[in-house]
């Protein structure tokens, strides 16, 4: 099996596995006073403590979350009901079209719900968001509640430069908030040194559990629960901790940060060597995003493991499934609920048009791939697109 | 052979998929999502491509261990099915939608594609029997579908498996029950998929608005009364006319005429038809030589009836049947059988209906 799907999720490091079995078998509540629990405490603080210096964050800093839904659902719309509430000429909401879903969709339910205004950030044909275009959508800022934008793209990959949005931002008194959960691990992350107010990240993108995530959030910034109950994570995140993931999350999110500029260099060759071996086979495949050795201050342009191209003529999903015949896992990058392949609306956000937008692949490299996998990937990408363009589908 | 196993959600495709893994065949599974709204839901034993039912068809097919895939034919099947439905009513004629995605999607688009990404073939769950090329109606005289598999032709059956036709739907069931499937005790879906409320003349008057017309009685050529929309009939309906005859007969729809929007009623000794002209027919095996000798069905839940065949000058079919039926309608198919007591009917083919005499 040739797996190179990791930018939807990754395999669990052993040594995750390791620290989350010991935790697994212990009882405590992190909220209880007797000895147990403060064990529980003592272990989850201490994991809050090394991610938040990891991350470049105080540790009052970091909040446990179910993951990166949770943390983008909470901080748009916790965020946005915060500052509308301190001030209720504050409707707008500023995202890119290029979000995930987890963000635009909370955006839009608040547009639905809860009388937001979204504004659209233009993104580039590369799928960065410059601080150009984000001033343009502030405006003076007076009447905005929040504006989101992710840090890297998870489809595409396209970094943008967080820091330098975020001045934008704060320039006319708006918090940003950032989807970090392809960057960490990938490019340099610093919470602190980046100016961002809110940042959410995941663990099972880097080597952790699924169903653990951070939510950063600035010890100045105010953000109204999702979930009411105990109180735990500042009053913003009720629920017992779960520390055996916490753990794991720690632990996954420190090796990748110590490991990243190694594995970014590793990865980097492969990915390239994937990408022109692909263009070799298919001359007209086109790259999407931004080019394999962008550069912004502060790292890399797009991240190191991401080759996302399009195949014009043939199906995303008559690709991924002859690819999966042969053994290699990729993904075309967007499904909805009932798995319908649909064209990808980040393509579409860069000004792609629908037909390579419903063409186009996601081959994600990760701590495990190898030469042998891009070598694999090689062997069959060529009569896969042949075949896939035979088998046109939609078209007469 | 690498069989790609359509699968609906149902208990039918579910049971056949599995027959087809157990045949030794490399199988995948697909889900076709028709319906343009994923959102819908199903409302009892009504519709199949809801997301409910995608995940149905996802459970069994990973309790396979079988790759699964939806395949997005929204376009297509509105296309070529839903709108094409429309359209047969407001010309007056009744087609059957499920014949027609048999024809253009399940065994056209669906097949096309299979092959093209390097199947061999397309099994599904239809209650029929395929051997050596040959259809035939299936075993459980009561769920046979083969009535909508007659439009297809000997290169589309060549991609087809149907392992079901010689089993009954109970013996369905207990194979589904049997193998756990959550799926075994779902419920039959019928009547249209894509008109989940079963309220076929609001469907089409949402589409194709209200088009009053004069109701005439043949016996005496009087208008008798008024109606909504010619699409609202069927030849050979009796409930329903909105009508009030001057005699205590029972009418029926005789005729729709779309242009004038005249729906003509009788009695039933006008209803009977004794002959059946075709379009150009289509045929499962190859042309037969006419005349022949055969039984006709003449709609999906009609009974067999003993008939004469013939050319006609214009390339269609005069069918003379060996007793007058009644509700014969322009749209639907006379599908064509070969009684085989023993083996099973064999189906030769089918013409649309175009008229009667």
């Amino acid at each position: 099996m040739t797996y190179l799907d990791h930018a939807a999720t990754t395999p669990l490091l052993p040594e995750v596995l390791a620290a989350m079995t010991e935790q697994l078998g212990r009882v405590g509540n992190a909220s209880s006073l007797h000895a147990s629990g403060r064990a529980a405490r003592r272990v989850a603080e201490q994991a809050r403590e090394r991610l938040a210096e990891a991350l470049g964050a105080r540790p009052s800093e970091v909040l446990f979350t179910g993951g990166g839904t949770e943390g983008d659902n909470l901080a748009v719309k916790g965020i946005f009901w915060a500052r509308q509430e301190a001030d209720s000429r504050r409707r707008r909401l500023v995202v890119s079209p290029a979000e995930h879903h987890a963000v635009l969709d909370s955006a839009e339910w608040l547009a639905k719900h809860a009388g937001a205004d979204l504004t659209w950030v233009s993104v580039e044909p590369s799928g960065r968001v410059t601080p150009e275009a984000l001033r343009a959508a502030l405006g003076d800022g007076s009447d905005v509640a929040v504006a989101s934008l992710m840090w890297a793209n998870n489809e595409i990959g396209t970094v943008s430069d967080l820091a330098a949005l975020a001045a934008v931002a704060h320039e006319v008194g708006v918090p940003l908030h950032t989807d970090a959960v392809q960057a960490v691990g990938q490019v340099p992350v610093d919470f602190g040194a980046s100016g961002v107010d809110a940042l959410t990240m995941t663990g099972h993108k880097l080597g952790g559990p699924m169903g653990a995530g951070v939510l950063l959030l600035r010890r100045d910034a105010e953000c109204m629960p999702l979930l009411h109950g105990g109180g735990q994570e500042r009053d913003v995140r009720s629920g017992t901790l779960d520390v055996a993931a916490i753990v794991g999350l720690q632990v996954a999110t420190c090796l990748a940060v110590a490991g990243r500029e190694e594995r970014a260099t590793r990865l980097r060759a492969l990915r390239d060597r994937l990408v022109a071996g692909v263009v070799v086979q298919v001359p007209d495949a086109q790259l999407n995003g931004a080019p394999l050795d962008d550069e912004l201050a502060g790292g890399p342009g797009r991240l190191p493991g991401n080759a996302h191209l399009s195949f014009p003529g043939a199906e995303g999903d008559a690709l991924l499934m002859l690819l999966d015949a042969r053994g290699v896992e990729c993904s075309t990058g967007s499904a909805c609920s009932a798995g319908v392949a649909r064209p990808s609306h980040v393509l579409l956000a860069t000004g792609a048009d629908p037909d390579r937008a419903r063409s186009s692949l996601r081959f994600s490299l990760g701590t495990t791939s190898t030469d042998a996998d891009v070598d694999a990937a090689l062997e069959v990408i060529g009569p896969v697109v042949e075949r896939a363009r035979r088998a046109g589908m939609n078209r007469r | 052979m690498r069989v790609l196993a359509a699968m609906s959600g149902g208990v039918d495709s579910a049971v056949a998929a599995a027959l087809a893994v157990d045949a030794g065949h490399d199988v995948t599974g697909v889900h076709l999502a028709l319906s343009p709204d994923r959102r819908t839901l199903r409302s009892g034993a009504r519709g199949c491509c809801s997301v409910e039912d995608a995940h149905d068809a996802r459970r069994v097919a990973d309790e396979l261990g079988i790759p699964f895939y939806v395949w997005d034919l929204a376009e297509r099947f509105t296309e070529d099915v839903v709108d094409d439905f429309v359209a047969e009513y407001a010309a007056g004629r009744t087609p059957n939608p499920c014949l027609r995605c048999n024809e253009r999607i399940k065994f056209a688009a669906v097949l096309d594609r299979a092959r093209a990404l390097g199947f061999d073939a397309v099994v599904t769950g239809h209650h029929a029997r395929l051997v050596d090329g040959l259809l035939r109606r299936s075993v459980d005289a009561a769920k046979d579908q083969s009535y909508v598999l007659a439009v297809l032709r000997p290169d589309q059956l060549a991609g087809a498996l149907f392992p079901l036709g010689g089993m009954t739907k109970h013996r369905v069931r207990e194979m589904a029950a049997e193998r756990g499937f959550a799926v075994a005790a779902k419920a039959d879906s019928h009547d249209i998929c894509f008109i989940p409320d079963g309220d076929t003349r609001g469907f089409l008057a949402r589409r194709l608005g209200e088009q009053p017309g004069p109701v005439v009685d043949a016996g005496t050529g009087a208008t008798v009364g008024t109606h909504a929309g010619t699409y609202g009939f069927t030849v050979g309906q009796r409930r329903g006319l909105g009508v009030a005859a001057g005699d205590s007969r029972p009418r029926y729809v005789l005729g729709i005429e779309p242009v004038s929007r005249t729906v003509t009623i009788g009695t039933a000794d006008l209803a009977g038809v004794g002959e059946v002209r075709t379009a150009v027919p289509t045929w499962t095996a190859g042309a037969p030589e006419l005349p022949l000798r055969a039984e006709v069905q003449l709609r999906a839940h009609g009974g067999p009836v003993p008939c004469t065949v013939r050319c006609a000058p214009d390339g269609g079919l005069a069918i003379e049947l060996d007793t007058a039926q009644r509700g014969v309608a322009p749209g639907q198919s006379a599908v064509l059988y070969a009684p085989d007591a023993e083996r099973g009917d064999l189906v030769l083919g089918q013409g649309a209906v175009l008229g009667t005499s």
